[in-house]
């Protein structure tokens, strides 16, 4: 995974996708990586995941060995009009980003091209060596998105016959199809509507995109508490003879603890089946990340979280 | 009997429910539809955006198209054991079909609403674009209240990238069709239906030279194709979208804001609280969902949990002499003890994530009168049973 040049990290909402984004840029650092991590949908989560304070789009120091930049598509598009077209833009803003909003609204791609495009443009010269960072980690858009993300040079080469837009999509697509460099992973949770999306995603990538599929990361993975045999002893402890007995040396309270063990017994075979069904319509390499019972989100969390990932991908 | 959300379903026609993804938004606005209809009566619609698909399945709109169903009352009967006072109705949102709808509706002739229809970019823009899913979102909720058949809607918004935007949807919709900058790049189109360049006035010359630069003049010719015939149905989508707006701001109208107590969704939760005060919405209730039970957090249960541990080679041998206390699973003394120490670590490890629920809890800022709590469920929600067990903390917790 390490040895890329792009990798997308994408999910359904909620399950974790900018933690395992983090997670793998501290990873890439302890093997000796230099990373720019970029926010797709700029929530200021994703430094804060490492550490630090929010960042703009300008990319900044957020961690040693690793910078961060927020995407802003109006700041991009003046970054390729100055750059591609030496179209004068300072002290247009103004006009610009109304223009820029309308077009944005209106083409469909436009948006993303301009997201895309900075990434790849940043990857590219990670390739050629001219930049500070060896790998870019992206924590992208969630699953309903991203595929209008990661396609859209594929739609802007299809919608625009010429002009420099579609000149530029050759490359991005050459980039974004290359195996040794771009990786996709799937985030999701063993709970129904994020295996779900991940598995529809997975169909959607393979027929709509021609990028390269990863690992499906599993986060929340909850530990599986007895054997067999060690459940049935505690099915007898949970009935009312033995319960009472255990109840009248540990207190009141011991039918609640009781109780409890049952839930996370029950959670865990609700997430069970959820996985059994990934796994029987996915066909990539799943890694399993457990459920953080001690850390609440934050650098200390996707430390460990990264520990847990290097152990699954045998680093 | 009647807890605060029953009061606030009484008096209000439509429940907006809004929170971020995988908060069990969809589960919940169908299960605040299950009580009212089970316990208040009336007929009340669930337009429900993106539900799981077991749960579509037994709400039966599995994969159809913008058609309300019933749930029959036999099905919410077995569910909550009595009789519903009303009918329950569920009906999907299909993105697609509701704007092809709009367009047939507004556009002045078949020619013009086909011309649209046809246009590539329309079928780009209704299918692949979040906002125009926030907008339609609404704009169904509005034709759905209008039709004058619903005592209670109770809507689940789209998933979008921030909670607020679909407030926003129907008041940007009628500033985009109403816009100077439409105006602007249709105008060399519309005089001579030639691009007479000369037209131009000196604020729209940069913005085409730009534009025809970036995007090759075939693709805007197309854009601009496209908005001179979206432009015929500027008055009807400008008024309707202005009527959605005020329907949002209506005194039947309010807003259910769900959460889990954990930090990401609770910080948008409070965002779209802040969200809603700001825009002077009415902020109804406030759902926590799959809130780990009290007990986690009890006192004399920590205690238990950590006497299990404690002690559980004494209690692990005396489970095991004790043949009257369970028989051959309790058998061996060692199992036992691993047993107990399992349990007892397990409860810790939940009281951990409990302990910080009930933190975030009172942390909580400003919040709405109604708060209601719903513990998490054993298994996924998935059939009307599940929704009836949620109906049931919602309608009885205050």
């Amino acid at each position: 995974m390490l040895d890329r040049r792009l990798l997308c990290f994408t999910g359904k909402g909620g399950v974790g996708k900018s933690t395992m984004a983090a997670a793998a840029a501290l990873l890439a650092v302890q093997h000796g990586k230099r990373v720019l991590v970029v926010e797709v949908d700029a929530k200021g989560a994703l430094p804060a995941l490492l550490g630090h304070a929010p960042v703009g789009y300008r990319p900044e120091t957020v961690a040693p060995g690793v910078r961060a930049m927020a995407m802003d598509t109006e700041q991009s598009l003046r970054e390729y009009l100055r750059l591609n077209l030496r179209v004068p833009v300072v002290g247009r803003i103004g006009p610009l980003a109304r223009a820029f909003d309308f077009v944005a609204t209106a083409a469909p791609g436009v948006k993303e091209i301009l997201t895309i495009g900075k990434i790849l443009w940043e990857v590219r010269a990670a390739i050629d060596g001219t930049a500070d960072h060896d790998l870019v980690i992206v924590d992208a858009a969630a699953t309903g998105h991203v595929v209008s993300q990661l396609g859209a040079p594929q739609s802007i080469r299809e919608l625009a016959d010429v002009g420099p837009l579609r000149s530029q999509t050759e490359w991005m697509i050459e980039l974004l199809s290359d195996p040794a460099i771009t990786e996709l992973n799937v985030v999701t949770t063993p709970e129904e509507m994020p295996v779900a999306e991940t598995i529809e995603l997975v169909a959607r990538v393979r027929s709509e995109l021609s990028v390269p599929l990863g690992s499906v990361i599993v986060n929340r993975v909850l530990p599986e508490l007895f054997t067999r045999a060690d459940e049935a002893a505690f099915e007898a402890m949970r009935a009312p003879a033995a319960s009472e007995w255990i109840a009248a040396r540990a207190g009141a309270g011991t039918a609640e603890v009781l109780d409890g063990a049952r839930l996370a017994v029950e959670l865990r075979r609700a997430r069970a089946e959820h996985l059994d069904a990934l796994r029987a319509a996915v066909d990539l390499p799943l890694l399993y990340v457990p459920y953080q019972f001690t850390a609440t989100p934050g650098l200390r969390m996707t430390t460990v979280i990264a520990e847990a990932l290097g152990e699954e991908l045998g680093l | 009997m009647s807890s605060d959300l029953d009061q606030l379903l009484a008096a209000k026609e439509i429940v907006v429910c809004c929170g971020s993804g995988g908060v069990g938004k969809t589960s919940v606005a169908a299960a605040i539809g299950l009580g009212a209809a089970a316990r208040l009566g009336g007929r009340v619609l669930v337009l429900t955006v993106d539900p799981a698909r077991r749960l579509a399945t037994a709400l039966g709109v599995g994969g159809l198209g913008n058609i309300e169903r019933q749930v029959p009352p036999e099905v919410i009967q077995a569910a909550t054991g009595a009789a519903p006072r009303g009918e329950l109705w569920a009906a999907m949102l299909d993105t697609k079909q509701s704007w092809d709808q709009l367009v047939l509706r507004h556009a002045p002739d078949e020619i013009a609403a086909f011309r649209i229809l046809e246009n590539r970019l329309y079928t780009n823009l209704t299918a692949r674009f979040v906002q125009s899913h926030d907008y339609i979102a609404m704009e169904r909720l509005y034709e759905l209240h209008s039709s004058g058949q619903w005592d209670l809607i109770v809507i689940d918004t789209p998933p979008s990238a921030h909670a607020i935007d679909f407030l926003d949807a129907p008041a940007r919709m009628a500033d985009f069709f109403g816009g100077r900058l439409l105006r602007l790049l249709t105008l060399p189109y519309r005089v001579g239906g030639t691009r007479g360049s000369r037209m131009l006035n000196a604020a729209s010359k940069p913005f085409y030279s730009i534009a025809d630069r970036l995007l090759g003049s075939r693709l805007l010719e197309e854009i601009a194709e496209f908005f001179l015939n979206f432009q015929a149905m500027y008055d009807g989508f400008v008024e309707r979208a202005q009527a959605v707006e005020r329907l949002l701001h209506d005194r039947r109208t309010t807003f259910a804001v769900i959460t889990t107590l954990e930090a990401a969704p609770l910080n948008e939760a409070e965002s779209f609280i802040a969200a809603l005060v700001d825009r002077k919405l009415h902020l109804g209730a406030l759902v926590l969902n799959k809130v780990l039970p009290a007990y986690f957090v009890a006192p004399d249960v920590i205690n238990a949990a950590a006497h299990l541990s404690d002690d559980a080679d004494a209690m692990g041998a005396g489970l095991a002499a004790d043949a009257s206390l369970g028989g051959a699973p309790l058998a061996d003394a060692a199992r036992n003890a691993r047993v107990l120490r399992t349990v007892s670590e397990s409860f810790h490890n939940f009281a951990l994530v409990a302990a910080r629920e009930a933190e975030l809890r009172a942390e909580l800022g400003r919040v709405p009168d109604v708060v209601a709590t719903v513990p998490s469920a054993e298994s996924d929600i998935g059939d009307v049973q599940g929704l009836a067990w949620i109906a049931g903390h919602l309608l009885s917790t205050r």
